[in-house]
């Protein structure tokens, strides 16, 4: 048995919690925030959007299945650090290659189990998101230092840590199957499955650095441009947020996602902001106002679009409207351009990890992309 | 859109009498959609046959209808209240198989009536295998390669192709009746054989084996606007093989990545669509290959169903009562969340904590029944515990089931030679596996070799090796230190069990724990992981940081529940509870609520103030009752409604200084010990049949040679009868006495003289310390030496004069004045040679009370809690919860005849004697009401038993010497109403000479006759007897009618094994013959009977 490692993790405000650490040792800051999503931890500390952040799960047995080749969806962990009830001591799933402690540790996450993570979660819910640091090797006898530790480290708040996250260099996902449309990917913090899902519906995706020049994209010809998820705080991604401009003049065809959709927003002049606690989960419950219909949908965001005072509003595009909302607390979900084909959504039809209720946008987007050629 | 307006009446139909694989958790699911449907302002027309349900108290429904739940009665409510729809999806397999046969038989479309929240063709394409096998082919998924099969050659065709072992489920059977595992052809056309006997298509599927595979359960609901959610995922700790029910399942699913999961998720929705459930809950059960995540769809329920239940406790999402809504026209997000008020229900609930349910079996209750557990249901109830990790809620659960057996120890010597034999013993699924898995784990089993051998899930086996390596470090300790503990409590481990490790007591550990200051907090079952804040007061124990109990300044009573339901301890329980929970409330309390059986309507977090979800230990009480007393003035604890679980608690409460309302814990104890009790009697002048009390076998053979034989020989404190028997005779007497000892070596046995050929009576009252309210006076229809809880009665008593009955009010006043009772009292009589004598004394709420409520239309429970917490019978009586004047045992002008039947689960345990004894077996009851006995009698038969009292046709009939007198007069009526009497050669004598034209039959050990004459037995097999007479001789095992008693019931044959109850049947069936068929809503009774002489 491995020994015991004595962490301890603690919050701006001076809320802390002793427990043990796993994974890589160390110390580590981020902005706290939960997700509760009961499945797909390996996805949730793959995804680039958890990029400086600590992660804390509500689910109290993490790790039972492991890791596996397959799941992971990026090239590395993001997260700083991970806050779990229970760390599993054994793997138990025929697809499994490694255990969860060994992948944190290769990744240098800082772990911290045996905490009371559901007091952990209704502090955040109740005084919001904000910085941790974890601790290990401490009990907190010097927790006045770590508390100052921890109001030291970098705020989200006007946060970004696209060039962190997004590819060195631009790839391309063939279609699956008959080639249907061509789109250029802005990688903001892409998730594989996202050009996963284009590509099974005869998409070819290329796969962008965030810098990349709208000139650039033109070169590539393509029929449609997707806007990535991404961490960090969408009033940052000016490049971004450029580019969305010159694609919308275009009339090209553009599907965003999550921070895409706090692009498109600023993009088309309506305002973003920081969350209380945000939407981390695969449970949500979002309305598709056009249908009707309600979806299933895993999210993943801390900022969010401000609603216009109508759902149908002006921008410098022609009309757009307010597509879709969270349920739970009418937070903005989705964007669309009534004149032209762009559209986005705040939540991950791409899921992974999470429902696959959305993933009709995809064959929305090649529709759109169909359009236009 | 929300709700139709075009619905103003709605018919629901409940599940009928508790039966294994069909418990209260349709009264829970019932109850719920009465509650909504009344909301939102539709009349309800309820129908269900089952008295100790709460969704049949009057104020559930506007019309309720005690009746049979068969096509007959239903088509006589349907034409008297012309519903505009039938919800047929929350009343089990019951309800929906009722449903079908309406629709068959025209009815439905006769009346206009529409079916809400499935249509038949739905139904058909859920439960039809052929057409659910083609459902989810076309939507892409699997389902284990099978045949169907409609007879014994197409199942024999059909096993070549798919080898052994194989799997064969009938259709259309609820619990899994009929089906097995076959692992060759022996096992083949003897469960085939059956299956297709149980199956009302007569259709069975044959099926690859997928036995040990990972099984998953989905409850989903889906909405009008084709919204889809899933509520709960459970997993399966008992792989593929052992039926759900019958399962140790948690919540939710543990060992299945995000891809695996959503694979799940993905099929169920699609299963969900194509199947056509528009507006409701589904229940979608999957296997897993863990070698290569092969994914194969078993089955779907397209009903709320048990697993819905567990569901809806395990999440805090109301499955049943968002059925009910959708139905009527909602969609998911037009519903509130009850438990955050703010969010919509169309989410679906995350959970932050480990849900595990338990099975609890009743094996004891039938020696000689097979103890492996297969796709059959045979658990008769269920306990759930709630934990922050799979362990500690495991380790609750386990005690919660009140069996020791169940719970994990480590006394035993440590001797790893065992290993191979256990590991032998656990192939076998069977009750007590994981305890053997433990046991062999501790012993130095490795993780994989029990894997092997059981095929459970190695992460599960690695919680087990945890919590046997926290034993050890609790064990092997130098002294108890706080981490140490606190590490112990939060991997579930009892005062109780940390003391045994510690060779101390529990009073000690409990002591020291205090002093270290390691308790539990509370946290809340919030249906999304703390994201939002939760409104409803649904808590759980845990050994965790933050306690989330708000202080209440409120005057506070806490109820204790039953526990899981077993055999003599039930949903009759569960009623009284919830009704204290309501009465209070009303009266102004804050009403707190303990319990761990996730079937019931007391653990709804709609039921009481506050829900806490524990196990029904000293410890789990005691914290709770620590935590409410931070704040507020506890009042006391009631425990005299929840049957022997709480009353088993009062005494070590009392000692702890909590206090007790209603009837005080010595007063319990005196009515318990028979020597104390003697003289309470001897005060009241009432006397009980000679009797003493034995604590070993000389004294046991001294007292019986002095009362005399037969006696009556049971241990002390006790319910439900168990281990209580009549002997006949010294060797016998022995025998039980050698047993007795282990049942419960702290107590004695009490030997009582058996009277023969007494009449029983059955008595609930209410005493408040100067008044007594004779609540009801039951008369057994079965002689006394039958449970009360198997033995039919009848309400009012059917040969019981008023002097009689005037003597039993006495009797009861100064029994109920000499023990102290404050609250209920049940009282057993036999009234022989016209002296009443006192048979028993129970100072609780009794199995009877729903009934006694029903069939009098007074609310005894909420009554007698209402005393408890200090009214009087006066007050309550001035107030109307009581009727002003008059009591049961002087029932009104015009009141109707209720009739209780037991129904018993021998179709469940093949190979088990049929007989009924002292020892109760029935697992619930229905109740008939009417204006005559005959009528009730016969309804009740109806109710209870498929096809009810036959009206034609042949009568068996074998009669005890001792009954051939008083069978004569029945027999000949029966004979005159047209039944063809066949009879054994003694019986046939007798009756020829009375003029009934009997024929003889050859008995079973006489064998087939030369020319193919059957015997009796055969004759029932071969469907030639509609009715079988039976009496058995007294003596001894009484195996003598052993085999007709089985045939009868695996033909489903209606067998009377007393005189009276024989006589009861004649008069059923001259009524089913002679008077016309009639319904009545309780309201209606209610309405025509004046209480106060008006």
């Amino acid at each position: 048995m491995k020994s015991v490692i004595p962490s301890i993790l603690v919050l701006e405000d001076g809320y802390s919690l002793v427990g043990k650490g796993f994974g890589a040792s160390g110390t580590a800051f981020g902005e706290a925030v939960f997700s509760t999503g009961m499945t797909g931890y390996q996805e949730t500390l793959t995804d680039p959007s958890y990029c400086g952040q600590i992660v804390v799960m509500t689910a109290p047995h993490i790790g039972n299945t492991g890791v596996n080749g397959e799941d992971g969806e990026s090239r590395r962990m993001w997260p700083s650090g991970f806050v779990v009830r229970e760390l599993s001591r054994v793997v138990s799933n025929w697809r499994a290659s490694g255990t969860l402690a060994d992948e944190l540790d290769i990744n240098g996450i800082v772990g911290i189990e045996g905490v009371d993570t559901r007091a952990l979660t209704r502090h955040l819910r109740d005084r919001g998101a904000m910085r941790m640091g974890i601790f290990s090797h401490s009990t907190g006898q010097n927790l006045g230092e770590l508390i100052a530790a921890v109001n030291d480290s970098p705020m989200m708040l006007g946060a970004s840590f696209t060039e962190e996250v997004t590819t060195s260099k631009n790839y391309v996902i063939a279609a699956k199957g008959k080639k249907r449309a061509t789109c250029v990917a802005l990688d903001l913090g892409i998730k594989t499955m996202t050009p996963q899902r284009m590509s099974e519906r005869g998409i070819e995706v290329h796969v962008v650095n965030a810098n990349t020049t709208w000139e650039e994209i033109q070169k590539l010809n393509p029929d449609g441009v997707f806007l990535s998820n991404g961490p960090g705080d969408p009033a940052t991604a000016v490049g971004a947020i450029g580019i969305v401009q010159q694609a919308l003049k275009a009339k090209m065809p553009l599907f965003g996602i999550c921070f895409g959709n706090q692009i498109l927003g600023r993009a088309l002049g309506l305002q973003t902001y920081k969350m209380q606690y945000g939407h981390r989960g695969i449970n949500q419950p979002v309305k598709d106002l056009t249908t009707g219909k309600v979806e299933i949908t895993a999210h993943n965001h801390g900022f969010a679009v401000r609603a216009p005072e109508s759902l149908e509003f002006d921008t410098a595009f022609g009309r757009a409207r307010i597509s879709h909302i969270c349920l739970n607390d009418n937070v903005v979900e989705g964007i669309e351009l009534l004149d032209q084909n762009a559209f986005s959504v705040q939540y991950h039809p791409e899921a992974a990890a999470g429902p696959h209720d959305s993933d009709y946008l995809f064959d929305r987007f090649l529709e759109k992309m169909g359009s236009h050629a | 859109m929300p709700k139709r307006d075009d619905i103003k009446s709605v018919m629901v139909i409940g599940s009928g009498p508790i039966v294994i694989g069909q418990a209260c958790e349709f009264d829970y699911s019932g109850t719920q959609a009465c509650r909504v449907l009344r909301e939102e302002g539709i009349r309800v027309i309820l129908v269900n046959s089952n008295p100790a349900t709460i969704m049949t108290d009057p104020e559930f429904a506007d019309a309720t209808y005690i009746e049979p739940i068969t096509t007959q009665y239903l088509e006589l409510v349907i034409a008297k209240e012309r519903p505009d729809a039938l919800l047929p999806t929350l009343g089990g397999q019951t309800a929906l198989n009722a449903a079908i046969a309406l629709d068959k038989a025209g009815i439905l479309k006769k009346y206009n009536v529409e079916l809400i929240g499935a249509d038949i063709d739905a139904i058909e394409r859920g439960e039809n295998r052929e057409k659910f096998r083609k459902i989810v082919q076309e939507i892409g998924a699997e389902s284990a390669r099978s045949h169907i099969c409609h007879s014994m050659q197409d199942t024999l065709a059909g096993v070549t192709e798919l080898g052994y072992p194989v799997v064969v489920r009938p259709s259309f059977t609820m619990g899994g009746a009929g089906s097995g595992i076959a692992y060759n052809e022996e096992d083949l056309v003897r469960i085939a054989g059956l299956g297709l006997e149980a199956s009302p298509t007569s259709e069975v599927l044959l099926e690859e084996s997928i036995i040990g595979w990972k099984e998953y359960e989905l409850e989903l609901m889906r909405d009008k606007n084709d919204n889809v959610v899933v509520v709960c995922s459970i997993e399966n700790v008992d792989p593929m093989g052992v039926h759900t029910g019958d399962s140790i399942t948690v919540a939710p699913a543990l060992t299945l990545t995000d891809r695996e999961f959503q694979k799940l998720r993905d099929v169920g929705i699609e299963i969900i669509r194509a199947v056509g459930v528009e507006t409701g809950g589904c229940n979608i059960q999957f296997a897993i290959n863990p070698d290569d995540g092969r994914l194969i769809v078993i089955e779907m329920n397209p009903r709320v169903s048990r697993s819905s239940a567990l569901a809806s406790k395990a999440t805090g999402f109301p499955i049943a009562k968002i059925a009910a809504r959708l139905a009527i026209g909602y969609s998911l997000d037009e519903i509130q969340n009850d438990i955050t008020a703010e969010t919509p229900a169309s989410f679906e609930p995350t959970l932050d904590y480990i849900v595990v349910k338990v099975p609890r079996f009743a094996f004891e209750k039938f020696p000689g029944a097979d103890t492996t557990l297969t796709t059959t249901m045979k658990s008769v109830g269920e306990a759930m515990a709630i934990g922050r990790n799979f362990p500690e809620a495991l380790q609750k659960a386990l005690r919660s089931t009140e069996q020791k057996s169940a719970i994990f120890g480590w006394d035993k010597p440590r001797d790893a030679g065992e290993i191979p034999h256990l590991i032998e013993d656990m192939k076998r699924p069977h009750d007590g596996r994981l305890s053997l898995a433990q046991r062999a784990l501790w012993l130095g089993a490795t993780n994989a070799q029990i894997h092997e051998a059981t095929n459970i899930d190695p992460w599960f086996l690695d919680q087990i090796e945890r919590i046997n390596e926290m034993a050890d470090r609790i064990h092997e300790s130098h002294e108890v230190t706080a981490p140490l503990l606190f590490e112990a409590k939060s991997l579930g481990f009892s005062d109780v069990q940390i003391a045994d490790l510690r060779g101390a007591g529990e009073a000690e550990i409990r002591e020291i724990r205090k002093q270290l200051g390691v308790f539990p907090v509370f946290k809340t079952v919030d249906t999304c992981a703390a994201e939002f804040a939760a409104r409803t007061p649904y808590h759980y124990s845990s050994y965790d940081s933050e306690t989330e109990v708000v202080p209440s300044e409120r005057r506070k009573i806490i109820i204790l529940g039953s526990g899981p339901n077993r055999i003599g301890q039930g949903i009759e329980f569960d009623y009284s509870c919830v009704h204290a929970a309501m009465t209070l409330s009303e009266a102004g309390y804050e009403t707190i609520m303990i319990n761990c059986n996730p079937e019931t309507v007391s653990t709804d977090y709609d039921t009481s103030d506050r829900l806490y979800f524990e196990p029904l230990t000293f410890e789990d009480v005691m914290a709770v009752i620590d935590a409410e007393g931070a704040a507020g003035e506890l009042v006391g604890v009631i425990v005299q409604l929840g049957g022997q679980t709480p009353l088993g608690l009062a005494q070590s409460l009392a000692d702890a200084g909590v206090p007790i309302i209603g009837t005080q814990p010595a007063a319990i104890h005196l009515a318990e010990d028979r020597e104390m009790f003697s003289q309470v009697l001897a005060e009241a002048k009432v006397p009980a049949p000679a009797h003493g009390t034995a604590r070993s076998f000389e004294q046991a053979r001294e007292i019986a040679n002095r009362i005399g034989y037969p006696v009556l020989v049971r241990p002390s404190y006790v319910l439900g009868g168990r281990g209580m028997e009549i002997v006949y005779e010294e060797e016998r007497l022995k025998e039980y006495l050698e047993a007795a000892t282990q049942i419960n070596p702290e107590h004695p046995v009490l030997v009582d003289r058996f009277l023969d050929d007494a009449v029983e009576i059955d008595v609930d009252a209410l005493f408040d310390g100067t008044d007594l309210y004779l609540a009801g006076v039951m008369e057994h229809i079965e002689e006394a030496g039958i449970h009360s809880g198997d033995s039919a009665c009848a309400l009012p008593p059917i040969t019981l004069g008023r002097e009689e009955i005037d003597r039993i009010r006495k009797s009861t006043h100064a029994i109920a004045a000499g023990v102290g009772v404050r609250g209920l009292i049940n009282i057993q009589f036999a009234l022989a040679s016209d002296v009443l004598y006192i048979l028993e004394a129970n100072p609780r709420a009794s199995r009877t009370v729903p009934f006694v409520s029903k069939a009098t239309g007074v609310p005894i429970a909420k009554a007698a809690a209402r005393i408890m917490a200090g009214e009087s019978i006066a007050s309550l009586r001035a107030i109307g919860l009581l009727p002003r004047s008059g009591d049961g045992g002087q029932l009104p002008q015009g009141s109707p005849v209720s009739v209780k039947e037991a129904v018993l689960p021998f179709g469940r345990f093949h190979g088990v004697d049929t007989v009924l004894g002292p020892e109760m077996k029935s697992t619930g009851e229905v109740m008939g009401i009417d204006a005559t006995f005959g009528v009730a009698f016969a309804k009740s038969q109806v109710a209870a038993f498929s096809g009810g009292l036959p009206t034609r046709g042949t009568a068996f009939v074998s009669l005890a010497n001792r009954d051939k007198r008083a069978a004569i007069f029945p027999i000949k009526r029966l004979s005159d109403l047209g039944f063809d009497i066949v009879a054994t050669a003694g019986t046939a004598d007798i009756l020829q000479r009375n003029g009934i034209p009997a024929r003889v039959i050859r008995k079973q050990f006489e064998g087939t006759g030369a020319e193919g004459e059957p015997t009796s037995v055969d004759a029932i097999n071969n469907g030639e007897i509609d009715l079988i007479i039976n009496t058995p001789y007294g003596v001894g095992p009484r195996k003598d009618g052993y085999e007709i008693r089985t045939a009868a019931v695996l033909r489903g044959v209606p067998c009377i094994t007393t005189v009276q109850g024989l006589a009861a049947a004649v008069q059923g069936i001259d009524s089913l013959l002679h008077d016309q068929a009639a319904v009545k809503s309780i309201q209606e009774h209610a309405r025509d009977v004046h209480w106060d002489g008006v």
